[in-house]
């Protein structure tokens, strides 16, 4: 089995299996949905049983940060800068720290994936086939967990653990409802009916998030684990030579330098 | 090109939630390679524009408020890979296009655009990002009612690019690792992107002016060819 580039087929990367050796486990879900606990209570046991795992986050490199906080500040973002900012960031940690880890054969656990967008910017206003078509270079992970859970459950969630609920959290750029509690239920409840046809169209795992931490936990386990072992069946050796990437053409140029 | 009286149509998938109706300004974009003139040119046709009694705004690659600081540090880092580049300019132009762009149409002015995506599908073919991505990406881009293509070869350019000063890192495509020094990298390099603008001038029809010439020469040609394509004057109520 070939471990180089994938081929360019028509169809996006995202619906058919990646060509690493390494395991990809993402977790999908609204806000307080419990999905950070239960990656990272996977994290623990995964490192526990010997794997070299890699963490991720959503929106979190440090090219983007900076630009993404100036933009809210001043109010400069509009759904089409917001959404390709999140890929930006996206395409950094794609390249510097979820492929890497994958070619070399190791675990990468991503908190949220290119599914956000797809629910999220959507929400927001852009184009559905656009975005999708913006991420058509992500690979599709070995394991997508999608964290259900009813708008009511949610909100209880987050009033309970937090101060306040963020402006953008709370989708409060859309002028959904003046009170940021209303505005969350809205706007995340329109993020709910986007995951579910996400669910649907990229065959999402969907765990019920209203059940207890640990029954979800081993579920989450189980079906880590299966995807684990079915990707060590593969038996595909971590790249560790070199691919030939730099192309010197100064001979060539010769040739075909101007009359 | 668009006909004047019709709603502005978009490259690709649009901008869903932008009521596009009403935009009576025009655009018109200048394309061409690095150091060819375009700045020049723009600033001639803005005053002959404004004379004329038109409102002109000019617009820049990389120069929107919100993109232009972390640009400005990806270029300086040299870390980051193609597709991040490609989405990092897509930004700056999204930004240009909402917050600059269209206001400025809807207020029936005339944007005179240095650069526009034809810039970012030369670059990122060059550097191998797949050409259906990069228009996919673009998509929401209006399409213009004029591009100006100033077209240049190698030899001519890089006499006055080099007249000019040194061999700027990415106008030489140093990151491409093309020639032993970057003079032969900036002559490759530029021959790839002018055969990219070349080809898509001639699919997408822009109009192409020759750029090996005197500056005046180039300014009356642009004029001529905008003409066709300025607001009608109004009658006199």
């Amino acid at each position: 089995m070939t471990v180089e580039n994938p081929p360019a087929a028509p169809l996006s990367p995202l619906h058919t299996p990646h060509p690493y050796p390494g395991v990809l486990v993402v977790v999908e879900g609204i806000d307080g949905s419990g999905k950070s606990t239960q990656i990272r209570l996977l994290h623990r046991w995964l490192e526990a049983q010997g794997h070299d795992v890699v963490f991720t986050e959503w929106n979190s490199s440090e090219l983007v940060r900076a630009t993404t906080k100036f933009g809210k500040k001043k109010n400069l973002l509009t759904p089409t800068t917001f959404s390709l900012l999140h890929a930006t960031d996206f395409a950094d940690r794609f390249s510097t720290t979820i492929v890497p880890p994958l070619k070399a054969g190791m675990i990468v656990l991503a908190d949220r994936y290119v599914y956000t967008a797809f629910a999220r910017d959507v929400v927001r206003g852009v184009d559905r086939t656009w975005v999708r078509r913006v991420y058509a270079f992500a690979l599709r992970p070995d394991v997508a967990l999608y964290f259900k859970t009813p708008i009511d459950v949610s909100v209880a969630r987050i009033l309970n653990g937090r101060q306040k609920i963020k402006y953008y959290e709370a989708g409060m750029d859309l002028r959904l409802s003046a009170d940021p509690v209303e505005s969350f239920r809205q706007f995340q409840g329109r993020i709910l009916q986007e995951y579910d046809a996400i669910c649907a169209e990229f065959g999402l795992d969907v765990i019920d998030a209203t059940r207890s931490i640990d029954a979800q936990q081993r579920a989450v386990r189980r079906i880590s684990e299966a995807a684990i072992r079915k990707r060590r069946a593969l038996a595909i050796e971590p790249r560790v030579t070199a691919a030939p990437v730099v192309e010197r053409r100064s001979a060539r140029r010769k040739e075909e330098a101007p009359k | 090109m668009k006909a004047p009286d019709k709603l502005p149509r978009f490259l690709g998938r649009g901008l869903p939630y932008v009521d596009v109706s009403g935009l009576t300004g025009r655009l018109f974009v200048v394309e061409g390679t690095d150091g060819v003139g375009r700045s020049t040119q723009i600033e001639s046709l803005k005053d002959w524009l404004e004379l004329q009694g038109h409102a002109v705004v000019t617009t820049g690659w990389t120069r929107s408020p919100l993109m232009a600081g972390a640009i400005e540090e990806a270029k300086e880092g040299h870390s980051l890979n193609k597709t991040t580049f490609a989405l990092l300019y897509a930004c700056d132009f999204a930004d240009r296009l909402e917050n600059e762009i269209i206001p400025a149409l809807r207020a029936g002015m005339i944007v005179l655009a240095d650069r526009y995506c034809w810039t970012a599908f030369a670059r990122n073919g060059v550097r191998g990002v797949d050409e259906n991505w990069s228009r996919d990406l673009f998509g929401f881009a209006l399409e213009p009612d004029v591009v100006i293509y100033l077209r240049t070869d190698v030899e001519h350019l890089v006499r006055r690019v080099i007249a000019r000063g040194k061999l700027d890192y990415w106008e030489s495509g140093l990151d491409l690792n093309l020639g032993e020094d970057p003079y032969d990298s900036f002559v490759v390099y530029q021959e790839r992107l002018i055969e990219r603008y070349d080809q898509m001038a001639r699919a997408e029809h822009f109009e192409i002016i020759d750029a090996n010439r005197a500056i005046p020469e180039i300014q009356n040609e642009i004029r001529q060819r905008v003409t066709a394509y300025l607001p009608q004057p109004s009658a006199v109520v």
